[in-house]
């Protein structure tokens, strides 16, 4: 076991980006082009009902009255949204697969290659996955034994022909349709994505997972995720991604929704390791998401962790309201960007609730012409008594051609509340490596080995598989970043 | 002197470029200078008040100023009575005192200093020889991006000017910058002034600003710190509760200069400060800190940033405030690490105290970094006062009040202390004496 773990590592090191390759499907694809009657046409495919289309001409509509943002600290040719395909599937064989047996093999090939357990013997991995392959859902497994705790984890088509009251009753609600440029987009044209159900007082027997893939050329991906975590619930999400290289630039503009009500808990965990572009900044994928999550009652807690290592772009602020008194909201980030890769990235904590807590951990890391952002907001309004905040951003640059930068927004309404700051920017001192080497440790070795270390707090928070995938693909990206 | 010119209230960006025509003309001065207001004017015609939707502007609404209407004072400067300076003069080398902007010689004096230094009113010297300020003169406050420093420039027509030579060491120079509204005519004024500090000088500055009743004020503060100059500076804002003060303060260190500052806001009804400070020599070492009293309905705002051009350049920023009423407070803090500025050690501290429920803060401390060998921390915090160390001081038998007063106190003298001329130390002390309730029990036990 150790020897081939030994020889993955190597793998991982040998080629820069893994997951480059193309899965050869036959792909239904819209021509490029948004307009009503895209919408129109993406909406009939997926069978949708009459009120799905209506939400969706509305964001839609808004969208064409918004401007493009502009104020975030990364810099990109204007998108051409009219050159974007809003729909890339794999061609259904039949009518569509009711069982694994009946997915495309190809694309199971992918998803093995990816090393994402969709056969039945991941029983072992104890994971049940959301297979997202381009526009679609392609499988999900688990099904039957999540549903036998009352648990519902399907595609969001699903979820919006099988259970409308509850996609209509929380879809929107964390993240209105007009929220922001690309939130009203993703309203207007979302594909698929995951949909969660746990129930009352129901703590989900496994960890749930979705896997994004990118395959189509010329497509953007706009999934939506809307996880609901009823009274007393607990469920913990991992979501983890990856595309092809291609030279030209691909949009995902994806949205997630948290509901965490009373007492429950939602824990979600990304891996995002979209292709980054190569290594003069040309092609990757552009990472603009808006995630929120909200603590609807009482001791609700909602925690985010990140680990941000792909995508040429990455602009994502994943955000807690804290509405429920006593709630809890978390951030845990690591953000890596090497080559020509840029982030902006941070959280926002708003606190409505009295005695709510939030706690923001994020580590940045910027190795050769990389740029990392930091921003963040918390806000204490005005009824959050004895609201408590801890933000610590550390920021780490590997050689001189790369940034990091930090704004935090820092608003207290409340003189009860107490908030705490603290931002340290550093290099890996030569003394560290020195004495590593000193002990027999590669300069490589050591700076993956103080890398890691810290990262730790971070990493702590992923659940286990996803910790040592997140430590490897970290050491793959520093590779050659020492000099 | 010229005279001013238009009677009529001025409001608006249209009234600001209307009267800059008017004022103009009746200018004498090099035709650079004129050029250059007419470049800031135009600037300002652009950029029009700040609204909130601007990123740098986001937290603090100038509607009153903008909307507002201002008159230039009319009131002749030397007839100002002694008994409103009295309260914030104090012992120093030489004292200029502007009344509504503009320089009162009957109250001013300049004693015994260095040969070759100057102290003088920016005015006489634009008049008398115009070419000594050249060097220096609105070359590093930028109105490129700052619509009231644009105004200035535009406006500028008298301030101070100090000039410390090679090597020179003064004892601490007074500047008294009165505004005095006058009933139902708010006035306007733009106090311009100039430091230039030589290559190795000492000296300290002490800025004043107070008034009585409505006005608007924007002053603009060069300062060139020389090499291995050690320049202090202070700044001590007692405006007026009725008063708009936007001042801008610009730093512009060489190698191995060690200029601090020392900003103490207490007044105004809306009060900005900016202070930006370049550090483009090797060997800087910059301190920035800063006090900030709210109260009632007053915004204080302080916009800092600090660039770190060139390597081995250390800055220090604390700020700290203490807000009570419905008194709210922005902090916005930015140190701005260039490509090859290595080794910069830059840490920024704001620390804020809420003493009521309607307080508001906002503290947002940035770092821009482009070089790899720094160590740059901020920090900032917002909270009010400790209760267990509020218990225990109450367990020693003082009371809730005293206690209270006396941790808020300790907060403060934290920059008070670090005031180097103790006459102006003495006199910050004796204000948190008389502002915090139960003064005199603070006065016994420190």
């Amino acid at each position: 076991m150790q020897t081939t773990e030994t020889s993955t590592i190597e793998q991982f090191a040998a080629q820069d980006y893994k997951f480059g390759f193309v899965t050869d499907v036959e792909q239904e694809t819209f021509p490029p082009g948004l307009n009503e009657e895209v919408i129109a046409r993406l909406s009939a495919k997926k069978g949708e009902p009459e009120w799905m289309l209506e939400w969706r001409l509305k964001a839609y509509r808004h969208w064409l009255t918004m401007e493009e943002p502009t104020w975030a600290n990364v810099h990109y040719a204007p998108i051409d949204y009219q050159a974007i395909s809003y729909y890339a599937a794999p061609k259904p064989k039949g009518s569509g697969p009711k069982s694994l047996e009946e997915v495309d093999p190809e694309i199971l090939k992918t998803y093995e290659k990816l090393g994402i357990p969709l056969h039945e013997r991941a029983i072992l991995a104890g994971v049940a996955v959301d297979a997202v392959f381009d526009s679609v859902s392609v499988a999900t497994t688990f099904k039957e034994k999540l549903a036998e705790a009352g648990i519902i984890f399907c595609s969001f088509s699903e979820a919006i022909r099988n259970h409308p009251e509850l996609v209509q009753e929380y879809m929107g609600s964390v993240v209105p349709y007009s929220d922001n440029y690309f939130a009203t987009l993703n309203s207007a044209v979302f594909s698929d994505g995951s949909f969660v159900y746990v129930p009352k007082g129901v703590r989900c027997p496994m960890e749930l997972s979705t896997y994004f893939r990118i395959n189509a050329r010329n497509s953007g991906q706009f999934e939506r995720t809307l996880i609901i975590a009823d009274e007393g619930a607990y469920v913990s999400y991992l979501e983890g991604c990856t595309a092809p290289m291609r030279d030209e630039n691909q949009l995902h503009a994806a949205v997630v929704e948290l509901v965490a009500r009373k007492d429950a808990t939602i824990k979600y965990s990304t891996v995002q390791n979209w292709y980054p572009g190569d290594e003069n900044g040309k092609g990757g994928i552009y990472n603009f998401v808006t995630k929120r999550g909200k603590c609807d009652g009482a001791n609700a807690k909602i925690s985010w962790t990140q680990v941000e290592t792909g995508s040429a772009i990455t602009w994502k602020y994943p955000s807690v309201i804290l509405k429920g008194d006593h709630s809890v909201g978390e951030f845990y980030s690591v953000a890596l960007t090497k080559g020509y890769q840029q982030a902006d990235t941070g959280t926002k904590m708003i606190h409505i609730g009295k005695d709510t807590k939030s706690t923001i951990v994020s580590k940045g890391i910027s190795a050769g012409h990389g740029q990392n952002t930091y921003r963040g907001s918390v806000r204490i309004l005005k009824g959050a008594d004895n609201a408590r905040n801890f933000s610590q951003c550390d920021s780490m640059l590997i050689g001189d051609q790369c940034g990091a930068h930090t704004f935090p927004y820092i608003d207290v309404q409340n003189p009860t509340a107490r908030m705490e700051h603290e931002a340290t920017t550093s290099k890996i001192g030569e003394d560290q490596i020195f004495y590593c080497n000193q002990r027999g440790i590669s300069t490589e070795d050591a700076v993956s080995m103080i890398v890691n270390g810290f990262c730790k707090e971070v990493f702590r928070e992923l659940p286990m598989e996803f910790a040592v995938e997140a430590q490897k693909l970290l050491a793959v990206n520093l590779e050659g970043s020492v000099g | 002197m010229p005279v001013t010119t238009s009677e009529s209230a001025i409001t608006g960006v249209e009234g600001y470029v209307a009267e800059f025509e008017r004022f103009q003309q009746t200018l004498n001065e090099p035709a650079g200078l004129t050029a250059l207001r007419r470049r800031a004017i135009a600037r300002f015609a652009e950029l029009g008040f700040p609204t909130l939707r601007q990123e740098e502007w986001r937290l603090t609404n100038v509607a009153p100023v903008a909307q507002g209407a201002f008159h230039w004072p009319e009131n002749d400067p030397d007839a100002v009575a002694p008994g409103l300076l009295a309260p914030h003069t104090f012992d120093a080398a030489a004292r200029l005192v502007f009344v509504d902007g503009r320089f009162s010689p009957r109250h001013s004096f300049v004693g015994e200093l260095p040969p070759g230094t100057v102290v003088a009113s920016l005015a006489e010297v634009l008049a008398r020889e115009p070419e000594r300020l050249e060097p220096w003169l609105a070359r590093f406050a930028k109105f490129d991006r700052h619509p009231f420093v644009a105004l200035n420039t535009a406006f500028l027509r008298d301030g101070a000017f100090v000039h410390v030579p090679r090597g020179a060491v003064t004892g601490p120079i007074h500047l008294l910058f009165l505004s005095s509204g006058e009933e139902g005519r708010p006035t306007l004024s733009f106090p311009r002034n100039l430091f230039v500090a030589g290559e190795g000088s000492q000296t300290a500055i002490v800025e004043t600003y107070a008034g009585e009743g409505a006005y608007f004020t924007a002053p603009v503060t060069e300062l060139v710190a020389g090499p291995s100059a050690v320049i202090d500076h202070y700044k001590v804002q007692r405006e007026s509760l009725g008063a708009f003060h936007l001042a801008t303060f610009q730093v512009q260190g060489e190698r191995a200069a060690v200029p601090s500052s020392h900003s103490i806001s207490i007044g105004g009804a809306l009060v900005r400060n900016d202070v930006n400070a370049v550090l483009d020599g090797e060997g800087i070492d910059c301190i920035l800190n800063g006090l900030y009293f709210g109260d009632g309905r007053q915004v204080v705002d302080n916009h800092m940033r600090v660039e770190h051009a060139k390597p081995h350049c250390a800055s220090h920023e604390l700020y700290k405030g203490v807000l009570d009423g419905k008194s709210r407070a922005v902090f916005n803090g930015l140190i701005h690490v260039h490509k090859g500025a290595q080794k910069t050690d830059a840490k920024q501290s704001n620390r804020n105290l809420l003493l009521s429920r309607d307080a508001i803060a906002n503290s947002n401390p940035q770092l821009e970094i482009f070089a790899d060998d720094v160590k740059c921390t901020h920090g900032s915090t917002v909270g009010q006062l400790d209760e267990d160390a509020v218990f225990y001081l109450r367990s020693r038998g003082i009371g809730a009040e005293a206690a209270r007063s006396l941790l808020t106190y300790a907060f403060a003298s934290d920059i008070v202390e670090r005031i180097k001329i103790e006459p102006v130390r003495r006199d910050l002390e004796e204000f948190l004496f008389t502002r915090l309730p139960m003064g005199e029990v603070v006065r016994q036990a420190v």
